[in-house]
């Protein structure tokens, strides 16, 4: 049971991905270009659709399908390079708090307090209100602001495995603080590390579809999931499918991830991260 | 003639606070050690749990800050040393090989480190060196493409003790190197750790709390209790003739396979020490079954007799009657 | 008199692929001391939570007997045996941390054994555990009864369990490494408190360690264990006197004893190192590690009689160790 979940999760996340990956070679329509003449065409499954339009098209008479594609790429760029920023910050806050401790474990604390008393979805838009939206500002402001739990496990796993005894014998060997900190800490406290990833970019896909809806996210016309509800909200009482498809997109990805990171926890034997 | 490793007076205090109201404790887990160790000899270190063994250890190997005093590896001082020219002198062997060794490194990674880590050995000659070291522990070489996980306790500890010899160390910090071992391993490691001392002309310093495997590899036994030597011999004097009441009550403690003759009464009563707070006087006088009046009061430090160091106010009085 | 304890071809297998406990027999008197001496993963706690009932769910036994007393154990129900359990069988576990609960004072602890068994009122639980605590030495009994595990110290803690084990004052204590993780100052007098309190109460101990140095000093019978089999099993002096399975002569060998040191010889020990065994596994389990090891070793080998109470399980014959000597 606990298998097949994690399983799905794992499928879920690897259909997203590699839709995301050949988006430009199977969308049966280009996911900019407008038709006034056919607009809200729905889905074919439903009255009034047809093979040319399998989702049917938005407002503008844009190819669903293709747009929700497209739409895939979006949300996987903003969650790998969301987690890859805010891992390394993190990463790097934690492991040095938790190695040296003493005063740069006091200072790296006090960031972390800091982060944690920042609204983080004001913030967030506060920032790209000033700066103005673009996907680049959307991925760096999310990832400058995720990164705590990263650092609170990896601070508390660091401070664990320096008191080992592999530890103490690389420093005997004379090996360099750089050589333990990559070679002999890191590797070992990654496990906790891969859940604390997958919990964050499911965060990070959600707020960006938030940012988009409230329109501070990725700017039109580009096809972010967010994006489409946004833009859909009008519609949805004559043509429900606009948001729900898009909405189900959003929704069984961040299922997936999280039954990825749920199933992964459970493999690795990793604690739950809080 | 210079020694191996000479300590002076050597102390480490730990200050930890337990929150913020409570006060702090101020821990003596090291607290004014002396010796001195030719070239080429075994210095045993005993005594109970949390009495300050491996903090010495620590600290002879440069892994801790002393707190005060000073201590020179082949004559010159450790203080002074950069890390690379430490690694050269001396290389510790831990208790628990499940620990000692990198998880997620190969036996051959492991073992070549401290190689690595000099910086001016090429790779082919860090291989070679490696394979020679592993062969040499009686490791083969097939395992050295293992991780430690597939590897038993034996097998680690000589991964450790390759590790700590590649680079021809001249001295090598042992601390309870056999305690985590099974017998028929232990004699194994034993063996083979007297056999590299011999064929290397390594000095050992030896820390364990089993008395009879010091008995079989140190040439000299210093007995430490609260973070002090409280006697230092030559292990044969010291088994034949224990004069600090601590150490009768160690060696009277020990269990030899004599079916018969009971469990001993070690005499030692209720209390247990504290390095937190050590009481005034002998350190050892609330658990000393021979105390006097007077050994509340008087600390019998540095008390040496017909050349041993014995920290008893009754060893200048009542020399070898006992 | 009938014996206390009796288990007869016990086996523990987890899963297919490792048998733990392969056919061990042993019968325990009212009173007696019984070793079970071994290497660490031969399957000497195993045996132990077989005969308490407290093996995990991916374990199984099976037994031709198992009796205490007039209790058939391989039947009866998992309420009888908790019955039976802290009351007239009681264990003391290899790492006290482990058994006792951090989160509960020992004397609520003391207390909630003695309580589930006997029908009485708190105050006199708590009367009984001060009553026991000082039995085993411990001098400010009312103040360790209000404290947390975690502020006794590791010699205390096992105090604290041996008082634990005999509050209901059981006939037979099973003590799985109670010493193991002591200095020797305290092992010494941990020991010496068991020993003292079996005379007085007359109870059954099943001894379980490593260390032949305990064994030789509280052993009334010893049984020496290899790759979950009894390889040899003799009264204390017999067997440290004229020990038979080359095992048990080379364990004894391994050993350092003190004041018969010789510093210049390298100590007897036994290549290789113990083997994981297989359910299906025929022959000898020693002779990959065996001297005297020869090509009959891999079918089956005979359980051989040396004295009427000394028996061992190998194909050499009784004599063989005059032949080693010489
Ligand atoms: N980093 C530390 N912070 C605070 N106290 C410490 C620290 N390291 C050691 N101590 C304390 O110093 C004392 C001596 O510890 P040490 O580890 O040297 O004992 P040991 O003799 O090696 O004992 P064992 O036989 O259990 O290994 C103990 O009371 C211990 O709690
Ligand atoms: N829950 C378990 N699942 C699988 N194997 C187990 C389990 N418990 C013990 N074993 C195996 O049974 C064997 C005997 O273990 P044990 O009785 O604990 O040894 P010891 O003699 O050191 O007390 C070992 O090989 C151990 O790995
Ligand atoms: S000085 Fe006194 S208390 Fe200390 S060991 Fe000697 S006799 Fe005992
Ligand atoms: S049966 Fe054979 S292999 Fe086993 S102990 Fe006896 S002689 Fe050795
Ligand atoms: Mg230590
Ligand atoms: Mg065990």
């Amino acid at each position: 049971m606990k298998h097949a979940a994690t399983s799905l999760g794992a499928l879920i996340v690897f259909a997203v991905l590699l839709a995301a990956v050949v988006a430009p070679l199977v969308a049966p329509h280009d996911p900019f270009v407008q038709d006034l003449n056919q607009r809200l065409v729905p889905p074919e499954w439903m009255d009034g659709g047809s093979a040319v339009h399998p989702f049917g098209t938005d407002q503008l008479g844009r190819d669903y399908l293709s747009r929700l594609l497209y739409g895939a790429r979006i949300s996987m760029m903003i969650g790998i390079f969301t987690v890859v920023t805010s891992g390394l910050i993190g990463i790097t806050l934690g492991v040095f708090g938790g190695y040296f401790g003493g005063k740069i474990d006091e200072v790296v604390m006090f960031i972390i307090t800091c982060r944690l008393s920042i609204p983080l979805i004001l913030v967030a838009l506060t920032v790209v209100a000033l700066i103005g939206s673009s996907l680049l500002v959307v991925i760096l402001t999310l990832g400058l602001l995720l990164w705590e739990r990263f650092a609170v496990v990896s601070r508390t796993t660091t401070m664990q495995v320096r008191n080992l005894d592999y530890i103490a014998a690389a420093q005997a060997a004379g090996a360099s603080r750089r050589h333990i900190l990559l070679r002999e800490v890191l590797p070992n406290i990654l496990t906790p590390l891969v859940v604390v990833a997958t919990l964050e970019m499911a965060l990070a896909i959600l707020l960006e579809a938030a940012l988009s809806f409230l329109g501070l996210g990725v700017p039109p016309p580009l096809p972010s999931w967010g994006l489409m509800i946004a833009e859909g909200k009008d519609y949805m009482f004559f043509s429900p499918w606009v948001i729900m498809i898009p909405g189900i997109a959003l929704f069984v990805l961040v299922l997936g991830i999280n039954l990825l990171g749920d199933g992964l926890r459970d493999l690795l034997g990793a604690a739950r991260p809080t | 003639m210079t020694c191996a490793v000479e300590v002076r007076d050597v102390r480490r205090v730990f200050r930890t606070h337990a929150g913020m109201l409570a006060p702090e404790r101020v821990v003596r887990a090291v607290d004014g050690v002396s010796f001195a160790l030719p070239a080429g000899h075994v210095l045993g270190i005993v005594g109970e749990s949390g009495c300050g063994k491996s903090t010495l250890a620590r600290m002879i190997l440069g892994l801790l800050p002393i707190s005060e005093g000073e201590i020179l590896v082949d004559g010159r001082s450790l203080a002074a040393m950069d890390r690379r020219e430490r690694a050269r002198l001396i290389q510790p062997v831990f208790q628990d090989p499940f620990s000692s060794l990198n998880p997620r490194q190969r036996v051959r990674d492991i073992v070549a480190l401290p190689l690595a880590a000099q910086g001016n050995i090429s790779g082919r000659q860090q291989r070679d060196q490696v394979m020679e070291m592993l062969a040499r522990v009686g490791i083969s070489a097939e395992i050295a493409d293992r991780l430690p996980a597939q590897l038993s306790g034996g097998q680690r500890q000589r991964v450790a003790i390759a590790r700590a010899l590649v680079l021809h160390p001249r001295i090598v910090v042992c601390d309870e190197p056999t305690s985590a071992l099974d017998v028929s391993v232990q004699a194994q490691i034993l063996n083979l750790l007297a056999e590299l001392r011999r064929d290397l002309r390594l000095t050992y310093l030896f820390i364990s709390h089993n008395l009879a495997v010091v008995e079989h590899i140190a040439t000299e036994v210093a007995v430490m209790y609260l973070g002090r030597f409280v006697e230092r011999a030559p292990v044969d004097e010291l088994f034949r003739d224990p004069r600090h009441p601590y150490t009768r009550a160690l060696l009277s403690s020990v269990l030899t396979p004599e079916p018969g003759n009971g469990i001993p009464d070690v005499g030692l009563g209720e209390t247990y020490p504290d390095p937190a707070n050590i009481p005034p006087g002998c350190r050892f006088h609330p658990r000393c079954p021979v105390a006097l009046n007077r050994c509340r009061t008087q600390a019998p430090d540095n008390i040496v007799t017909h050349g041993r160091l014995t920290e008893c106010l009754l060893a200048e009085g009542a020399q070898g009657t006992r | 008199m009938s014996p206390v304890l009796e288990a007869g071809n016990l086996r523990v297998t987890f899963g297919t692929s490792v048998a733990a406990v392969r056919g061990v027999s042993l019968t325990m008197n009212r009173g007696e001391t019984h070793c079970l001496v071994g290497e660490s993963g031969c399957g000497k706690s195993v045996t132990a939570l077989a005969i308490m009932g407290l093996l995990s769910r991916t374990a199984h036994r099976s037994a031709d007997i198992l009796r205490f007393h007039d209790y058939d154990l391989t039947r009866l129900s998992e309420r009888g045996m908790a019955r039976l359990r802290g009351d007239r069988i009681a264990m003391i576990f290899q790492e006290p941390m482990t058994s006792l609960n951090p989160a509960y004072t020992v004397g609520s602890q003391m207390a909630e054994v003695f309580q589930r068994h006997r029908r009485v009122s708190r105050a006199t639980a708590l009367d009984r555990a001060a009553e026991l605590l000082q039995r085993v030495g411990i001098t400010a009994p009312g103040l360790r009864l209000k404290q947390y595990p975690h502020q006794l110290s590791g010699g205390l803690r096992q105090r604290v369990m041996i008082s634990m084990a005999l509050m209901c004052e059981p006939e037979l204590l099973i003590a799985d490494e109670p010493t193991t993780a002591l200095d020797v100052t305290v092992q010494a007098q941990i020991l010496r408190l068991l020993q003292n309190l079996q005379r007085e109460l007359g109870l059954s101990l099943l001894l379980i360690t490593h260390d032949l140095g305990i064994v030789a000093r509280m052993a009334d019978r010893v049984s020496v264990m290899y790759a979950g089999e009894i390889v040899e099993s003799a009264p204390a002096g017999a067997l440290f006197a004229a020990p038979t399975h080359p095992y048990t002569r080379g364990l004894l060998r391994c050993i350092p004893v003190p004041r018969q040191v010789r510093r210049d010889e390298p100590l007897g020990s036994i290549p290789g190192v113990v083997p994981r065994i297989a359910p299906d596994f025929v022959g000898c389990s020693f002779r990959d590690r065996c001297a005297q090891a020869m090509p009959d070793c891999a079918r089956h080998v005979p359980r051989q009689r040396a004295t009427i109470d000394h028996d061992y399980l190998c194909r050499l014959p009784t004599d063989w160790t005059r032949a080693e000597a010489a």
